[in-house]
């Protein structure tokens, strides 16, 4: 039990000389929800696709429950539940064929693939849909019976690739609920987000960009790592306001938050609220509330995304 | 077994999918409706025009040779050959026969000639009438001077080509029987390379192929399970096919069982092969198809399926060597005609494994490839 289920060391894949997955190191223990955190193009999909044996790295390996992705990927694939990021199912088969079939690929036949197969309907809820095609459901079904299909040989470690785009906010508060559960059973789940709701349900987030690390910890670790301080601000006119603000150097960045905007200034600014007042009122603004604000997961990821590209290489 | 749930999905896929069904149920079918409808075109009481300028005792008997032949009726007779075109224009006559004054003395010395006018608006039909009558007159040692009349152009690039092609080189009609066994090879090849290239493309377009490729399953399983269901499929049409062909045609089968079935796997492993390299470089179902298609034009015009190949120019003739259908034919139809051996047809049959093996083998390797 001591080692991690999934332990990518110096995981490296170039597309030609473009490099898509740069230096990844992480380990996920078992159980734990593991939230991958990026940009489009950042390289999650890339790095799940080496973890599940499906790509070669192109330098440093990766061992899921104790199997190199390397050396011994059918070893690999016996342990693993894979969630692609279009659901991939057979849209021409019906709800329980589509759960048959990979039962079935998985060697799970007779009377434990019919148990294991209402288990799952009941569970995900898809007793109803039990006899329509794939090809019908709508996205929340289908994201569903994905998951049921990567579950049916119960595998220990799960690698959902966005299990939730294009999916309701309830349904997606109810797959992350299922996620939780799972991960009490002890199941192992690498999860990529783009929506920082999902990711405060993570027990450890790894934000990348350009296919290297910018962030790693718990949700709350991560936001402390938002340099500076943030501000919310209440002013009018907003974008003009944010015009302002964006200008003066002490200002690291400028966000419009619902009616308000949050603004995030430099640590070493001693009377915030001052500066910005100042400054608005100087502009000849309308200046309403100022507070402190919280730094999001959504300020971490823009901030810590942002800061990497500006150390970034070009 | 995990093969087995692979081709359980495969056949519920194929059942659901029309276009796959209608091409495995409508491919035989139309075929051998096509060479079947050249096959009944026993001509009968067709109308033949004479006009005799020479009245000599040779040309009445060529003219009733004609009418007793069974196959023609002297429907008119004009006194001037120019009234022959009105007659066939007015479908009074769908062949016109002219014997030209000095028949008879030419005849005897040796060479004589007429002229035939064939309406070739029904080009089957007259085109085989036209056979027939050409038949005769040779026989009576006489030189035929053809000549085809309101043969629209719509006609010339219509499907009948084979046929009046396939009339010209092989008058006698046996060719009935060369031509019917080929619908084994050609729906074979259509249904085979067809339904594997779709159903590998179609997982692709779905994303299944990634899906599936994280189960424990294997590349060999995968690729069998998209083979096996298809050479079932592919057996089922071959069996009806071949029935039609002993028990509707009434092809003499005169060689052997054993060496028919051999040559058919062979051809059909080909087959298989084929469809896995289309498959592998095609991205979308519509680009598959035509890939096949593309395969298939070469193999219907030069593997001697519509046109013999002794007839093609030379160099044409060379490239039909690539042709693994060429193989195939000519081994079925000399176990099926002529009771041909492995004694014989040893070349071909060798030909047709070495293509098998290399067709399976770059195809299995592509596949491979194209997983990773
Ligand atoms: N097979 C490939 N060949 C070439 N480039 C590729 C290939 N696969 C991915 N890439 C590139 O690698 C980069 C990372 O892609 P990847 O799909 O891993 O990003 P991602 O983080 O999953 O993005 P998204 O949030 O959009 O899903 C992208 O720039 C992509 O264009
Ligand atoms: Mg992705």
């Amino acid at each position: 039990m001591s080692e991690p289920a999934v332990i990518a060391e110096g995981l490296v894949r170039r597309f030609g000389a473009f490099t898509a997955v740069d230096h990844l190191s992480f380990e996920i223990p078992r159980g734990r929800i593991f939230g991958f955190l990026g940009p489009n193009g950042s390289g999650k999909s890339t790095t799940i696709r080496m973890l599940c044996g499906l790509l070669l790295p192109t330098e440093g390996d990766a061992r899921v429950c104790g199997a190199s992705v390397r050396c011994e990927p059918e070893r690999v694939r016996g342990q693993i539940g894979y969630m692609s990021q279009q659901f991939s199912l057979y849209p021409d088969l019906t709800v329980s064929e589509n759960l048959e079939f990979y039962g079935g690929v998985y060697g799970i036949t007779g009377p434990r693939l019919g148990r294991r197969q209402d288990e799952l309907l009941d569970r995900l809820e898809l007793g109803r849909e039990r006899g329509r095609l794939a090809a019908e459901l709508s996205t929340g079904v289908r994201q569903r019976l994905a998951l049921a299909c990567a579950l049916i040989h119960e595998p220990p470690v799960l690698f959902l690739d966005e299990p939730t785009s294009g999916v309701d906010p309830g349904a997606r508060r109810r797959f992350f609920e299922l996620i939780q559960d799972l991960s009490a059973q002890g199941v192992t789940t690498l999860v990529t987000t783009h929506v920082m709701d999902e990711a405060e349900h993570c027990n450890r987030l790894l934000l990348i960009h350009r296919g290297r690390r910018v962030a790693e910890g718990s949700p709350a670790a991560v936001k402390a790592l938002v340099p500076g301080r943030l501000m919310q601000v209440r002013a009018e006119p907003a974008m003009r306001a944010a015009d302002v603000l964006e200008a003066a150097p002490e200002v690291l960045e400028v966000s419009l938050f619902g009616t308000a905007l949050h603004v995030r200034l430099r640590e070493d600014i001693p009377e915030p609220d001052a500066f910005v007042r100042t400054r608005l009122l100087a502009a000849g603004l309308e200046v309403g509330q100022i507070e402190a604000a919280r730094p999001t997961l959504e300020h971490a990821f823009l901030a810590l995304a942002a800061d990497s590209e500006a150390e970034a290489p070009s | 077994m995990r093969l087995q749930a692979l081709i359980r999905k495969e056949f519920r896929q194929f059942r659901r999918d029309r276009r796959m069904v209608v091409m495995a149920v409508m491919a035989p079918i139309i075929q051998l409706t096509l060479l079947g409808y050249a096959a009944d075109l026993d001509v009968q009481d067709l109308p033949v025009a004479v006009c005799d300028d020479d009245r000599s005792a040779e040309s009445a008997r060529l003219v009733a040779e004609i009418a007793h032949a069974g196959y023609f009726v002297v429907s008119a007779e004009a006194t001037r050959s120019a009234d022959l075109v009105a007659l066939l224009d007015r479908g009074e006559a769908q062949l016109a026969l002219h014997i030209p004054y000095g028949f008879q003395s030419r005849l005897r010395a040796g060479e004589a000639t007429v002229q035939l006018l064939v309406d070739a608006s029904d080009a089957n039909t007259a085109g085989i009438g036209a056979g027939y009558l050409n038949g005769l007159i040779a026989e009576h040692g006489a030189r035929v001077l053809a000549r085809r009349v309101r043969s629209a152009p719509a006609e010339r690039s219509g499907p009948e080509i084979d046929l009046r092609t396939r009339v010209l080189y092989n008058p006698t009609l046996e060719s009935v029987y060369y031509m019917v066994p080929g619908v084994l090879g050609l729906v074979l090849l259509v249904i085979t390379t067809n339904l594997t290239s779709l159903s590998v493309v179609k997982e692709r377009e779905a994303g299944t192929l990634e899906q599936v490729m994280v189960t424990p399953l294997r590349p060999w399983e995968l690729m069998l399970g998209k083979l096996v269901p298809f050479a079932l499929v592919a057996t089922a049409d071959m069996a009806t096919v071949m029935a039609v062909i002993l028990l509707w045609f009434r092809v003499p089968m005169q060689g052997s069982y054993a060496l028919l079935f051999a040559a058919l796997f062979l051809f059909l492993l080909t087959c298989l092969g084929t469809g896995l390299l289309v498959s592998t470089v095609s991205r979308t179902q519509q680009q598959a198809q035509m890939t096949t298609f593309f395969i298939m034009l070469p193999s219907m015009l030069l593997s001697g399926f519509m046109y013999p190949i002794h007839n093609m120019p030379e160099w044409l003739q060379l490239t039909t060597y690539a042709i693994p259908l060429r193989y195939f034919l000519t081994v079925i139809r000399s176990v099926m005609l002529k009771g041909s051996g492995v004694g014989e047809l040893w070349p071909e049959l060798a030909a047709l494994l070495a293509f098998a093996v290399l067709l399976v083998a770059a195809g299995a390797a592509s596949f491979r490839k194209r997983l990773q």
